[in-house]
């Protein structure tokens, strides 16, 4: 954890002064979503776990990654949002991908709620876990199979091609790579700190 | 055998007392009627499908938010104690369905009597329909269980469900359009194949989960 810690925060540093074209948007914009993803996957497998074994701290890392998860969610929103501005003239356009991360973004706030309005802690991990299961799974319909099905503004779908093709030399694509793999270990990092303080706040309640 | 008994009792009972029936179809030929007296008159395909699909989204949430209140907590003890949880929800999910068709072909018979519409793929046009609603009502049985556990609010299950529910809806409307346009099966079978895949993923899903929330 400590290795994934120091990892997560020195590529941070680096990769900040290397473009300065809205291009760089691709090491914060893209890695959000990747980030994004991996957590909710993440939470994903901790509520399989919870319905699995009953043990509630696999709920209480559902639940943080679901939090953290929607942190870089929001950032891949806004991030995306600003980008959009400037390559294709608004801040929303009706494209599937942005459909998608929207919804995604409502389903998750849903979950949210959900547990907020149950106040059994049994029934609340059991029932919120088998919401994000299935909220899960149609999310990754949403997001994965419907937008290959549609042509999307977005690189790579629809005949656009994927930027790796043309301009993510391999400068760029050294920063990338640990860029994805920073942001996975950042939302790790702010998923652990919440975890290990939710356990102190309930051994001292 | 037991899903059909359940199946049989829930047919019964709304025979019985035809009036939580009769709501939704009330429901339903009402919001017809708003959108005739605001509307008027539509030209375009697109503004009749989507229109047509958010009236029967909204009415499939009223709809299948009954089915779960009607159960008293003995008479849930009762089922638990007699048959297996997945026999239970496999039974509300083909019941809630078949309400869901019914309403649709209610829905379809209305609208299309109130703003005229020639199709020219009706069977394209009956596919999207009939496994569109049938989808609704399998989606919103596991999550109006959700919601029953959580207190019945339909304001929960309306952002629990239009999320998870979208997908669905995104197909179906798509089909719909392009059934009134008469585009080529050769493009209409991919989303007729995702539908139907759709249907069969959530109700895989729910057979699965409803156990979980069964033991509650």
């Amino acid at each position: 954890m400590l290795f994934a810690i120091s990892a997560g925060l020195l590529v941070d540093v680096p990769r900040l002064d290397i473009l300065n074209e809205t291009i760089r948007n691709l090491f914060f914009h893209v890695t959000s979503w990747f980030a994004m993803v991996f957590l909710f996957l993440a939470s994903f497998v901790y509520s399989i776990k919870y319905l699995a074994s009953g043990n509630d701290k696999h709920d209480l890392m559902a639940k943080i990654f679901v939090q953290t998860g929607m942190i870089f969610g929001i950032a891949g929103l806004v991030t995306g949002m600003l980008w959009a501005k400037f390559t294709w003239g608004a801040y929303w356009v009706p494209d599937p991908k942005l459909n998608g991360a929207a919804i995604t973004l409502l389903a998750y706030l849903a979950y949210n709620i959900l547990r907020n309005s149950l106040t059994d802690p049994i029934s609340r991990a059991k029932i919120s876990g088998v919401y994000n299961i299935f909220a899960f799974v149609m999310m990754l319909i949403f997001v994965f199979i419907l937008p290959r099905m549609t042509s999307s503004l977005h690189p790579g779908n629809g005949g656009n091609p994927a930027f790796s093709s043309y301009d993510l030399d391999n400068t760029m694509r050294m920063v990338f790579y640990p860029a994805v793999m920073g942001w996975i270990f950042l939302g790790l990092w702010i998923s652990e700190i919440k975890y290990r303080l939710e356990l102190y706040k309930k051994s001292h309640e | 055998m037991s899903i059909g008994a359940i199946l049989t009792k829930e047919i019964k009972t709304d025979a019985r007392n035809p009036y939580t029936l009769a709501g939704a179809l009330l429901f339903l030929l009402s919001s017809l009627f708003v959108c005739y007296i605001t509307i008027k008159r539509i030209s375009a395909p697109s503004t009749w499908t989507s229109l047509f699909w958010i009236i029967l989204l909204f009415t499939s949430f009223n709809a299948v938010a009954k089915s779960f209140v009607n159960e008293t907590r003995e008479r849930m003890l009762y089922y638990y104690s007699i048959i297996s949880p997945s026999d239970f929800v496999i039974s509300k999910m083909l019941y809630n369905a078949l309400i869901m068709v019914i309403l649709s072909g209610a829905a379809v018979l209305v609208f299309s009597t109130l703003f005229e519409i020639v199709i020219e793929d009706p069977i394209a046009f009956w596919y999207a329909v009939i496994f569109g609603a049938a989808g609704f009502g399998i989606v919103l049985s596991l999550l109006s269980t959700i919601a029953s556990k959580a207190g019945n609010n339909l304001t929960l299950m309306a952002i629990l469900g239009l999320p998870i529910l979208l997908p669905m809806v995104l197909v179906t409307t798509t089909i719909t359009k392009n059934a009134i346009d008469g585009i080529d099966w050769s493009i209409q079978w991919k989303y007729a194949f995702v539908l139907m895949g759709l249907n069969l993923v959530c109700f895989a899903l729910s057979v699965i989960l409803f156990p979980y929330l069964w033991r509650e």
